[in-house]
């Protein structure tokens, strides 16, 4: 019973996942008005035929802001997870394998990275950012930035999870066979470390997410007039009621059901690891 | 017997029906005499402080919590009315100007007394400038004092007069007066010993500051009362302004000194009579191009931001209207230029807000030799016009008017980048490093004279934010601004003060180094507990009449 409970709940993550990504991809077909036209005889509007989640302080539709934004967060955090899942295999996961000195060295170095104000370090990294570059450069760039600075964690798991491997009776068994070095490393660690791999992949996503909305609403995330989800969500900032326009709670609730669905999308094999 | 029975009886009544009467009126009497006397006096004002104040030496202030603190407690000799802008004697009965301009004399009151009972006399005015203007103190107050080199005399004259005497003249001086918070020669309390209508009875760092009636305070109402009405100010340290709007729609505050557009209609709309639009304040959001030689930014945009056609043509380029309306809904006015029309004596009257003009825009910029390619806006050379404007992030009002100047711009052709930085990230790029294209910044004006923006539009100032601390004018209108500046700071008649400081405005409107964009309407909430409350537009906007203020009987009752 709660396997296939947990099944059903699988599908119906992947479901919602799907449909909103189609729904992000639409947004062209969806919200033909784009997310930077200001209709200024109409800012603040309530939701109509028109615009359906009303418009913004400066008139721009919501509905499609957030299709748009939608788009681009979920299309680049996933980016943004393959690039600091990839640094954190070949940090963690080689420091793991070799052991010793390495592993040392690999976790004190994580460690120190861990403890670094992210916060600040993030908003420094992008003041130093060239000014002129286009929304969508800037919205490329900060998710790089997410990405390469966000592998530490990863890194940490994955180096314990290939600490354990190294010492494993296969691995020993191969090495006895005379298999050794990066062979070694490929064909038996590696796929070993790949639940672990796809775990911190899936984590990895909605932590990004947060991060750019955490930017966003600092001001210093996704350039103007490019949506996010981290700049809708500065908009309820200064809401003090949800009946007072309940309508702007829609990319909060938006975020819960897809972070919500990518914690639901990962196997028991991924949540073990 | 009956009938004498009924008339003792009917006396009995009459004469108990006279008694009750009389003690009923006497005690309705009593009642309404009781409550004339606390709808006069007593309770406690509530209100935030956004920040912690810096200090409480008066000479020393430079933070608006330490201001409202200053205003609050400190006695001055002379006080700018912040509803007429005119000036009014206040420890000084009168006073004096030379007419080199260099000295004020000062005719002071009599039997006055700081809070702690020191009297108050024309040695207390002397120690206070000789600390004011002494160097090592460093302070902002006495530096609008300075006026050339040479040191400061006081001469008392009696212990009711003194003559203040500087080495060089000071234009408007009296108005300055109103900074200067006279301090006790002798009290041992130092600056806890004030003058002014209360005085610092508690201070929890971090949470809340409780100023009491000053009993010894001067000042008297029209009908004799002594003044202040109100026994105490209680002044949380909240720099949410979330949290200070919940409690102030929860009655728990009664005055919201500054308010956004936002938080204001939202406010009017829940409860109205409680939200107060004063009109343009003299605050201004504006932006400016970089035009520092050593700037690295590309040679060609260098050109176009030195051109005072270029300058024109953005601004012309600009909906100053729709900034106002959409941005502010509509509790802002386009700015014309370094002074808000709300400056009733320094505004220049012949100037007018530069109006939404992009066919005229469009004129200047081919005068310069940008001409329209496939859409896009490009100079003599062909080089596409691009440019980034930085503003600070976490203000919702200038980021979203970036982003409506980006559209407005981006339909002359012209591509804009809006890029919000953290604040000292944004002062390192438009202060020192100079690595910056355009910015668009706000000023708080708090000062009415133009001698306050001395260090805005002197070429060699710092402040000069388009091309600062210039060892000689860059260019000849920048000359002509230096010397303008430089000769209606140099006389005392207010006249030719203001024929020098109108051409000013009239460059900066020509010339446009900084296109001003708009002036912030002075928005505040005053709880309906509150009366005699007269809010405005100079800071302290709710509370400049403090003294005057009153509680009603029921939030009294429940404080």
């Amino acid at each position: 019973m709660k396997s296939r409970g947990v099944t059903a709940a699988r599908r119906l993550a992947c479901v919602v996942v799907l449909v909103v990504c189609v729904a992000a991809l639409a947004a062209n077909w969806l919200a033909p008005a784009g997310y930077a036209r200001q209709f200024r005889d109409a800012p603040g509007a309530s939701p109509s035929h028109q615009h359906l989640l009303g418009t913004d302080e400066i008139g721009r539709d919501r509905f499609a802001r957030l299709l748009y934004g939608t788009r681009i967060s979920l299309l680049l955090a996933p980016a943004a997870a393959l690039v600091s899942t990839l640094l954190a295999a070949l940090v963690g996961g080689l420091a793991g394998y070799l052991g010793g000195v390495w592993l040392r060295l690999a976790r004190g170095f994580t460690d120190l990275f861990l403890s670094l104000p992210w916060l600040f370090l993030l908003i420094t990294v992008r003041a130093l950012l060239p000014l002129n570059v286009a929304p969508l450069v800037s919205v490329l760039i900060t998710f790089l930035i997410l990405g390469l600075l966000g592998w530490a964690a990863s890194a940490r798991v994955l180096s314990t999870s290939a600490d354990a491997l190294r010492n494993s009776d296969f691995v020993l068994q191969a090495r006895a066979s005379g298999l050794h070095g990066p062979r070694l490393f490929f064909v038996h660690v590696l796929p070993n470390l790949k639940p672990v791999l796809y775990a911190q992949f899936w984590i990895s996503i909605p932590v990004f997410i947060l991060s750019e909305a955490n930017l966003g609403i600092l001001g210093l995330g996704v350039a103007e007039p490019l949506p996010s989800w981290g700049s809708l969500l500065r908009e309820l900032e200064g809401l003090i009621s949800f009946r007072e326009e309940p309508w702007r709670f829609v990319p909060l609730l938006l975020l819960v059901v897809v972070m919500t669905s990518f914690q639901l999308l990962l196997s028991n094999e991924e949540v073990t690891a | 017997m009956k009938t004498s029975g009924h008339r003792k009886f009917s006396r009995l009544i009459t004469f108990s029906s006279s008694l009750s009467l009389s003690l009923s009126l006497g005690f309705l009497g009593i009642c309404f005499l009781s409550s004339f006397a606390q709808a006069q006096s007593g309770g406690e004002l509530r209100f935030c402080l956004r920040t912690e104040p810096k200090t409480f030496d008066p000479l020393l202030v430079d933070d608006d919590a330490s201001l409202s603190i200053r205003y609050l407690t400190g006695g001055v000799l002379i006080r700018a009315n912040r509803h007429t802008q005119e000036l009014e004697p206040e420890l000084a009965e009168s006073w004096t100007l030379s007419k080199d301009g260099k000295q004020i004399t000062f005719k002071l009151r009599t039997g006055i007394a700081f809070s702690d009972g020191s009297p108050f006399s024309s040695e207390d005015v002397a120690f206070t400038m000789q600390r004011l203007m002494d160097p090592a103190l460093h302070s902002s107050t006495g530096d609008a004092f300075r006026s050339g080199s040479g040191a400061v005399t006081s001469k008392i004259i009696a212990a009711n007069q003194i003559a203040v005497t500087f080495p060089a003249p000071v234009a408007g001086i009296d108005r300055l007066f109103d900074q200067v918070a006279i301090m006790s020669a002798h009290s041992p309390k130092k600056e806890a010993a004030v003058l002014g209508p209360f005085m610092v009875a508690e201070y929890k760092a971090g949470s809340s500051l409780l100023l009491r009636r000053n009993p010894n305070y001067w000042k008297k109402d029209s009908q004799g009362r002594r003044l202040p009405y109100l026994d105490s100010i209680r002044l949380d340290i909240q720099s949410n302004r979330d949290v200070e709007m919940l409690r102030f729609k929860r009655g728990e505050l009664d005055l919201i000194n500054v308010l956004d557009s936002d938080y204001f209609d939202r406010l009017a709309a829940s409860s109205p009579g409680v939200a107060h639009d004063a009109g343009a304040s003299l605050d201004s959001d504006f932006m400016w191009f970089n035009q520092v030689a050593t700037a690295p930014i590309p040679e060609y945009k260098r050109a176009w931001f030195r051109s005072a056609n270029f300058r024109r043509a953005i601004s012309q380029a600009i909906n100053r209207d729709d900034l106002s309306r959409v941005v502010f809904n509509g509790h802002a006015q386009p700015a014309v230029g370094p002074v808000s029309p709300a400056n009733k004596f320094w505004f220049n009257n012949k100037l007018k807000a530069e109006p939404y003009r992009p066919d005229a825009a469009l004129q200047h910029l081919q005068a310069d030799g940008f001409r329209m390619q496939n859409g896009a806006l490009v100079d003599k050379s062909g080089n596409a016009v691009e440019f980034s404007i930085v503003t600070n992030a976490g203000s919702k009002s200038r980021e979203r008017m970036a982003v409506m100047v980006q559209e407005d711009l981006g339909k002359l052709g012209v591509k804009v980048n809006v890029v919000t930085l953290d604040f000292p990230s944004l002062l390192e790029r438009i202060s020192q490093k100079f690595n910056y294209e355009a910015a668009m910044l706000g000023f708080r004006n708090v000062d009415l004279d133009p001698n306050g923006q001395m260090n805005i539009w002197l070429s060699s100032a710092e402040d000069h934010a388009w091309n600062p601390q210039q060892k000689s004018p860059a260019t000849a209108w920048e000359a002509e601004i230096d010397s303008l500046m430089r000769a209606q700071a140099s006389t005392a008649d207010p006249k030719r003060r203001k024929e020098s400081f109108d051409r000013v405005q009239e460059i900066v409107f020509e010339q446009a180094p900084m296109i001003y964009l708009v002036n912030q309407n002075a928005l505040s909430a005053v709880s309906s507990a509150v009366e005699g409350a007269n809010p405005g537009i100079l800071s302290p906007q709710t509370f400049w009449n403090a003294e005057r203020i009153t509680l009603n009987a029921t939030t009294r009752a429940s404080r």
